[in-house]
């Protein structure tokens, strides 16, 4: 039985068992590659997507318990219509290999829409479930900081 | 051979550069006269394919490896620079793997000496020995060696190409070359006259090029010396940069491997029919030392490739953590593979009664690489080509280890590199390109997808080897007055070249004691011997390879010494270093100044030093760690670096901080350990690294008086252990000699 499902604003039926995650659905299924599998056990955070607005583990949510409109990095903005978080990231070149990096904005798009104004320790609390081995926790904080003025300041 | 045509061919499938229509320089200089090994003045300025100009405008081969270092923007810019394009108009590729593009700069890493200190004699042995990976096409992203080998070959490549660029628009406007000038990819006359190199390209592809050009001084440049915006920073941050585990392939399958947890031992026997049974599984492949499932997901596929019985035999090595170490301890007494450092006499060292002597033993973990991207490929067979994508720093030997693995030629096999999710050295192997290979000829006609899950790729690394060092230090009136360090571990070198070439190259392993025999320490009595502990665990390059333990022994001994002869460690070592070598001493120096070294420390808090000489940069890092009720919290480190000539500081920078985090979180808390020949650990839950939660603030200094070009990628990692477990020392006055350190310590935010 296909499962209705809303990426990005666009509705998809899809054919699969309805406990495959939510993950390997927008990877695998829809083509949506920007959502990354790291772990699948929900410890590094590179599969995070936004449900409802709430950023969730996306290899922890089955196809069948989706609860709503789903949000990728691909949704959050595009190389034309930037988010403030990308403008950020690029404004202060935080990627190094980039494979967190989606995960990690889209965590921080969760941070900023419920605190505006966060402080070193609210992004760390935050952001602390997004591994990067590549090191970029500094220039991460700072994008984070500067996309929250630029949204504050509209 | 790269010709156009070919790196169209080759490109297209990547995705966005595709190239339609156009004009490839490049004439490989041995095709014409194969350089002088002698002659260090003839050889390596070579028009290599580095360059395309097609309608779109101007596409620059990288041929490099982009695992976050920042390959795909400083080496185009080292050809921008000459070439005179737009920054915002350059596209870049990572172009086919071919003997062109060769790295000459490994073997600045080849002679069994210091390389602080090289001597002409030397540094022309090594422009000769640049013979060795032209002659074998060694196209490899390693050693942190791409923009020392680029420095001169891609400006050449690009200023070459400019001048036959204005020898055609000469032609066509009958003009003198000398009168024109060039700028954002376009030739400009005297009379305003403006001719763009897409206009251009072919007639100067006819026209023979220089074989030299003068190049622009540093005081001209407009990209190099500069923090550019990364070329591959929008794809990145927008989910649209493809890595290898986003390749897609119209009627591709997914697929995941299940091998043997007891590294290169036998599958017995297995049982599919539970996994057959399960959803969207198409198909279990018998690999001989493990299985495949072929299936609809990737998801699918992990789901049923655990359900499959399988039957595992032994381990060819010993099984526990403990039998291991006890190999590795025991290649102490054996005789030195190495004693490539042996100055003074240190058996005699301590020949007076004030001396003071100290000894000391530290052992070392094995480390995985746990990429952020677990290993994948994606392969295509169609009965007589083979077409591999996949994150390769070594495509050439990923094409040869997958054509052998087929029954293939060489020819027959294409590598399309894709970006990676990490590499930190582990991409250098190949094991996961021949796996999809094997799998894509047993699915012939249907591309097929391999992706590891995180655990397969957790415990089927190429470990960075546990090591052990014994190390005897004699202080004589608070100096230095002889250290002798022994090593032992097994053999990096030997083990990857036997895999590479089918035999372990003899002689001393240099990579083996790299990081405590050569540094710039004038320590009058100074010995190094290294031991290699044969074992069968896989082992291979892992971020900074030999320093990253030798330079957690060295720098935590040379605190010892400095602590036991009563002296400030900074001082210490600045006075040994003053003696030997400028740039270190002067990164020890920028480091003291930055960290407020001599200030007095609050109460509770603590720092530490080391001090590196890797990857021809020499590294000073100083840690600081407060206490927070008997736990301990990284607060800030300060790093200072001498890249002799920094091409773009804000990548440099990312690449200081990087390796610091990298040598940080193996310090605190990795550790690969085996039970019953199988590795214990399975994901980021047991083999965590550092958090943006433990990061400390930090600060980088660049310094560019060494006079060469070092690398960036690794020098930072390898005195970022060292600096912890001093700074610890100094906080708690316990001095931890074996890491990782949360088994004595606990690290809080």
């Amino acid at each position: 039985m296909a499962i209705s499902l809303t990426v990005n604003g666009t509705v998809h039926e899809v054919q699969l068992p309805d406990n495959v995650p939510l993950l390997w659905v927008l990877r695998d299924e829809l083509g949506l590659t920007g959502t990354k599998y790291g772990c699948g056990v929900a410890a590094c955070g590179a599969c995070t997507v936004q449900i409802d607005g709430q950023a969730v583990r996306s290899c922890q949510i089955a196809l069948a318990d989706v609860w709503g409109p789903v949000t990728t990095i691909e949704g959050l903005g595009t190389p034309d219509a930037l988010h403030s978080l990308q403008q950020a990231w690029i404004d202060h070149q935080v990627a190094q290999c980039g494979y967190c990096q989606s995960g990690q904005i889209v965590q921080a798009a969760d941070l900023l829409s419920r605190n505006p104004n966060p402080t070193d320790a609210d992004i760390d609390d935050a952001m602390a479930g997004n591994l990067c081995r590549c090191g970029t926790y500094p220039r991460i904080r700072a994008a984070i900081h500067a996309a929250a003025t630029t949204l504050r300041e509209g | 051979m790269p010709n156009w045509g070919k790196i169209a061919r080759r490109s297209f499938l990547i995705g966005s550069a595709a190239v339609a229509g156009g004009v490839a320089f490049g004439v490989w200089q041995y095709r014409r006269d194969l350089p002088n090994p002698l002659d260090p003045g003839e050889g390596e300025v070579t028009l290599n394919p580095w360059i395309i100009i097609d309608g779109q405008g101007v596409t620059l081969i990288a041929a490099r490896a982009e695992m976050g270092q920042g390959v795909y923007t400083t080496l185009p810019a080292l050809v921008a620079e000459e070439l005179d394009v737009a920054w915002d108009q350059i596209r870049v590729i990572h172009g086919p793997a071919a003997k062109a593009y060769y790295n000459a700069g490994l073997m600045s890493h080849a002679l069994p000496s210091t390389d602080y200190d090289r001597t002409a004699w030397q540094e022309m042995m090594i422009e000769a020995m640049s013979i060795i990976p032209k002659t074998i096409g060694l196209q490899v992203t390693g050693g942190s060696t791409s923009t020392l080998d680029a420095y001169d070959k891609l400006r050449q490549a690009g200023a070459t190409a400019r001048e036959v660029l204005k020898q055609a628009a000469a032609t066509r406007l009958g003009v003198g070359i000398d009168t024109l000038t060039t700028r954002d990819g376009r030739v400009i006359a005297q009379d305003g006259t403006e001719l763009s190199y897409q206009d251009l390209a072919t007639d100067a592809a006819a026209i023979d090029p220089p074989r030299r050009v003068d190049l622009r001084p540093a005081s001209e440049w407009k990209y190099l010396g500069r923090s550019m915006p990364r070329l591959d920073m929008v794809e990145k941050v927008t989910g649209t940069a493809r890595f290898g585990i986003d390749v897609r392939l119209p009627g591709m399958r997914f697929v995941t491997v299940r091998m043997n947890p007891r590294l290169g031992g036998p599958m017995l026997s297995f049982d599919a029919t539970e996994a057959l049974a399960m959803p969207g599984v198409e198909r279990v492949i018998d690999l001989g030392t493990g299985i495949a499932v072929v299936a609809s997901n990737t998801w699918l596929a992990m789901q049923a490739a655990e359900a499959v019985r399988i039957d595992w035999g032994a381990a060819p090595y010993p099984a526990s953590s403990d039998a291991l170490m006890d190999v590795i301890r025991a290649a102490l007494d054996d005789p030195p593979n190495s004693t490539l450092r042996d100055v003074g006499d240190v058996d005699a060292a301590a020949d007076n009664p004030s001396d003071r002597v100290i000894d000391a033993e530290y052992t070392v973990p094995w480390l995985a690489h746990a990429t952020m991207e677990p290993m994948n490929a994606t392969a295509h067979f169609t009965g007589d080509r083979l077409d591999i994508w996949t994150g390769s720093q070594a495509p050439g030997f990923a094409e040869r280890a997958a054509a052998e693995a087929l029954g293939l030629d060489p020819e027959q096999v294409t590598c399309h590199v894709t970006y990676m999710g990490g590499g930190f050295g582990r991409r250098g192997e190949y094991d996961f390109a021949v796996l999809a290979a094997r799998v894509a000829q047993a699915m012939e006609g249907t591309p097929v997808q391999v992706t590891w899950s995180r655990e397969e790729d957790m415990r089927h690394d190429f470990y960075r080897p546990a090591a052990m060092a014994r190390m005897r230090g004699v202080i004589r009136n608070g100096f230095a007055h002889a250290l002798d360090g022994r090593v032992a571990a097994p053999s990096v070198t030997r083990q990857s070249m036997a895999r590479l070439t089918g035999s372990a190259p003899p002689g001393p392993d240099k990579g083996h004691v790299e990081g405590i025999f050569n540094q710039p320490y004038a320590i009058p009595n100074y010995r190094v011997s290294g031991h290699l502990a044969d074992l069968a665990v896989p082992v291979g390059f892992w971020r900074s390879v030999g320093n990253s333990f030798n330079g957690f022994f060295m720098e935590s001994f040379v605190d010892e010494m400095a602590h036991a002869a009563g002296r400030d460690p900074l001082a210490f070592r600045l006075d040994l270093a003053e003696r030997e070598h400028g740039p270190s001493a002067g990164v020890l120096r920028a480091v003291a100044e930055m960290s407020a070294w001599t200030a007095p420390r609050p109460p509770g808090t603590a720092k530490g030093v080391a001090m590196t000489h890797s990857f021809h940069t020499p590294v000073a890092v100083v840690v600081e760690v407060a206490d927070r009720g008997g736990d301990i919290a990284l607060t800030r480190a300060w790093i200072a670096c001498d890249v002799g000539t920094a091409l773009d500081p804000a990548i440099i920078e990312a690449q200081m901080v990087g390796g610091l985090v990298y040598g940080l979180s193996a310090a605190m808390m990795e550790e690969i350990s085996f039970a019953d020949g199988e590795v214990q650990q399975w994901n980021y839950t047991d083999y965590d690294a550092l958090r943006i939660s433990q990061m400390p603030e930090v600060s980088v200094r660049i310094l560019e008086t060494s006079g060469h070009i070092g690398g960036v990628g690794e020098p930072a990692t390898p005195p970022a252990a060292p600096a912890l477990a001093n700074a610890i020392y100094v906080l708690r006055g316990e001095r931890i000699r074996d890491l990782p350190l949360n088994r004595r310590v606990r690290f809080v935010m």
